[in-house]
């Protein structure tokens, strides 16, 4: 698809790319994280907690990203997709399974007519270090298994050299193979340090075709900081302002507890608005958060704390 | 639709760790007093004009009581007592107000009208944090740089505002009683509860009789006290009217002097700045403590070419600022503190209006009950509004623009005020070009309104003189 939107001769070049993304705002380290520590003092309690609990679970790309996941596991972590809490109908189902592209046609199957998508990692996941004919090969297997979203890694490498042209193609040909997939560019923020690259990435996956931007693979660490995923929200922020586009973010890695999914609520709300809390623009990929979102649910709900036995383990 | 996904519920703090007494009297000799001539004033909540006690008003007699309570006590016990045990004192007090610190955020907010985000996040660790500061000066005098054996002055009067009630106290008790004066305070006639519950403090912690004395009362007790003989040293902050009648009150006497006083800040942002961080800095700058800050950065400096982007930013930026209940965790902007404040920012807004400025306001819906001015922009001000020359201390910022650095500078110093400055840009070398000839007391890169207690703070010009805070803070309590 034909890039409308960017600005002429963006892409010409390596020079005329790095000209565009270092001629961003730059990102104060001190200024952002303070701001985001800032909004990490909101107090979510009662009605409030209770929307923004349904809300994460609406919102979570329930993962398993194991060498040792078995169709058995797949299946077990679609069940638990479409009813989080067997016990309790009223548990809204998560927005989608995300799972290895050798895993897409198990969960597809186990997925059917559920209403929760397949999601599958692509483009040698987590490394990024392949040939570009293997991570396309890899990216259609998805889609021609049913996947209905690939989360692609960027090359960090080709990032941290300054080679922005290599990863803007890249994404360009992945979007092109991913058909009417939707596209999650995954831009491993740990590996890119700082938060001016942070933003340059943002902006150059977006000008490449992105659906989504998703902070990590979650196999590095530091993984969806604060800091990291306020500067990917005012991202897609000012991207929209600038071209009308409006582009998802998906946080992931190191969000575990109910707490740490309220804090990214309130930072989507106050940063990018209200527009984007929405399954369709903000998503949070997790595993054992679900288990926290369930059981902070029915404390809020019962006054009770059940406790890690009363809840599947996946 | 999406306020119905996910709206804020009400998050208050609650109001039970505050036990207010209905009636409080003068703290002089370690015990508390009725004054002489049994007047009183009351204060207020500001957010919902509701009395919250009545409090005593200090005449001469009673000034003069404490000022010869205060000189016993530093003849007898403190001024010859060890700094080493001197600072025991200090660090008990300095623990027993963060032991204490939930109540007095509380007390702080509800007699000032600011968030409880600020009073429990800013003021009340500052506070502590500046007694322990202090605390480990005590015995170490000799080391300051100030003499071989620096000798304090005696007896401190001190006056201190209604903006940060509890937060001056400390910039003015703790180096005095570090350095082995005594004190007697008065508090702001609108503010003067925390101050009284830090006199419970003293008791608490056995600091000896007479060395803290808390007089409470409006400008009729400063005066008094501020033109007692008995006293050594005095020590202001507020407005530059009120100062300049100190400065000529003590004019001719022994009284060292140190005022701190109005500012008007120019917060200057460069092209090249970090957008997103400047406009939170800018935010920060006027909105924090609704204006009332002395250092406020008040006039923003916006360099043209990013002047509208900045300001589009800045607007939606402020839409977002929640304005309300101050006890509310969820809170931003509280109340103004009285109704002379509101009447003040309300006239000097309305002539920023008839002089041809652009004002915008935030959208938010004020409370019917209490003191209450939404967050303001005044665009289209130039260096001849009275908007840009006068401290108006309230949420309302001025916004100016500039082409060069050297338009920025002269634009920033064009005041009689000389207390802060911010500056925003992501070279290194423009940084300290400009902050080298800004002429302000404080000069902040890249934040804004940030404070601790290591840091010398104070004004240039018309802002006063003096420092308080670091190491610089001892000189005005010691004889070199």
């Amino acid at each position: 698809m034909p890039d409308t939107i960017s600005p002429p001769g963006l892409t010409a070049s390596n020079a005329s790319l790095r000209a565009y993304l270092h001629g961003l705002p730059g990102v104060d380290e001190v200024g952002a994280a303070q701001r985001a520590a800032g909004l990490a003092t909101r107090s979510i309690k009662t009605t409030a907690k209770a929307q923004a609990i349904d809300l994460a679970i609406r919102m979570v790309d329930l993962t398993t990203l194991e060498g040792a996941d078995t169709p058995g596991k797949v299946r077990a972590l679609a069940a638990k997709a479409v009813h989080p809490d067997p016990a309790d109908p009223s548990v809204p189902r998560v927005a989608a399974v995300c799972v290895y592209s050798d895993r897409v046609a198990i969960a597809v199957e186990a997925l059917r007519g559920s209403g929760v998508a397949v999601a599958s990692v692509a483009t040698a996941f987590p490394a990024g270090r392949a040939p570009l004919e293997a991570k396309l090969a890899d990216t259609r297997q998805a889609v021609a298994d049913g996947a209905a979203e690939i989360d692609m890694v960027i090359d960090r490498g080709a990032f941290l050299s300054g080679d922005y042209l290599k990863v803007y193609e890249e994404i360009t040909a992945v979007k092109e193979a991913c058909g009417d997939a939707h596209l999650k560019v995954i831009l491993e923020t740990g590996e890119l340090v700082t938060y001016d690259n942070v933003r340059r990435a943002s902006w150059l996956a977006m000008h490449a075709g992105a659906d989504f931007i998703k902070t990590s693979t979650g196999k590095v660490s530091p993984a969806a900081t604060l800091p990291v995923v306020l500067v990917m929200l005012e991202a897609v922020r000012d991207f929209r302002a600038a071209t009308g586009r409006r582009i998802g973010v998906k946080p992931a890695g190191g969000i575990r507890t109910t707490k740490d999914a309220v804090r990214n609520l309130v930072l989507v709300n106050e940063v990018a608005g209200a527009d984007w809390l929405d399954p369709a623009y903000f998503r949070i990929g997790a595993s054992s958060l679900l288990n926290d979102l369930l059981m902070q649910r029915t404390k809020l709900a019962t006054g009770v704390y059940g406790g890690p036995d009363y809840y599947t383990l996946d | 639709m999406a306020d119905d996904i996910f709206t804020y519920a009400p998050a208050p703090e609650s109001r039970s760790v505050v036990r207010l007494r209905s009636s409080y009297g003068l703290f002089i000799d370690g015990a508390f007093a009725d004054p002489a001539e049994g007047r009183s004033l009351k204060t207020v909540n500001p957010a919902d004009e509701e009395v919250l006690a009545e409090v005593a008003v200090a005449g001469e007699a009673d000034v003069d009581r404490a000022v010869a309570a205060a000189r016993r006590a530093y003849e007898t016990v403190w001024g010859p007592m060890p700094g080493a045990e001197r600072a025991k004192y200090l660090f008990r007090i300095a623990r027993i107000l963060q032991e204490r610190s939930r109540e007095l955020a509380v007390l702080e907010s509800l007699d000032n009208g600011k968030p409880i985000k600020e009073t429990r996040d800013v003021d009340l660790p500052l506070v502590a944090a500046h007694f322990f500061y202090y605390a480990g000066w005590a015995d170490k005098l000799g080391h300051a740089g100030l003499g071989a054996d620096p000798r304090p002055l005696g007896v401190a009067a001190q006056v201190i505002p209604w903006n940060f009630p509890l937060l001056m106290l400390a910039w003015k008790i703790a180096p005095a009683l570090a350095t082995g004066n005594t004190v007697v305070l008065k508090p702001a006639e609108t503010t003067p509860l925390s101050a009284l519950v830090f006199a419970e403090i003293c008791q608490e912690a056995e600091l000896p009789p007479g060395v803290v004395n808390i007089v409470t009362g409006a400008g009729e007790t400063g005066r008094a006290l501020v033109a007692h003989g008995g006293v050594d040293k005095v020590a202001f902050t507020g407005s530059t009217e009120v100062g300049k009648e100190i400065a000529r009150t003590v004019a001719g006497t022994r009284k060292r002097v140190t005022l701190e006083l109005g500012g008007k800040g120019a917060n200057i942002v460069y092209d090249d700045a970090a957008l997103d961080q400047a406009v939170e800095g800018i935010v920060t700058g006027i909105f924090f403590n609704q204006g009332h800050v002395c250092c406020a950065g008040s006039r923003l400096l916006v360099q043209e070419s990013v002047a509208e982007d900045v300001l589009e930013r800045l607007k939606r930026r402020i839409s977002t600022l929640r304005m309300g209940d101050p006890l509310d965790k969820n809170t931003d902007i509280g109340a103004i503190n009285s109704a002379a404040q509101l009447d003040k920012i309300r006239e000097l807004s309305g002539i920023g209006d008839d002089e041809g400025a652009q004002r915008w306001t935030a959208p938010c819906e004020l409370p019917s009950r209490g003191y209450w001015f939404p967050p303001t922009v005044f665009t289209g001000v130039t260096q001849a509004h009275r908007i840009a020359r006068e401290e108006i201390f309230g949420p309302v910022l001025s916004v100016l623009t500039f082409r060069t650095p050297a338009e920025a500078v002269e634009k920033a110093n064009n005041t009689p005020f000389g207390l802060s400055a911010g500056v925003w840009t992501e070279k290194g070398s423009r940084m300290l070009w400009t902050a080298n000839r800004l002429r302000a007391g404080v000069i902040w890169s890249n934040t804004f309104n940030k404070f601790d207690p290591t840091s010398p703070f104070g004004g240039y010009k018309e802002s006063g003189y003096g420092r308080e805070g670091g190491r610089h803070g001892l000189e005005g309590y010691i004889r070199g």
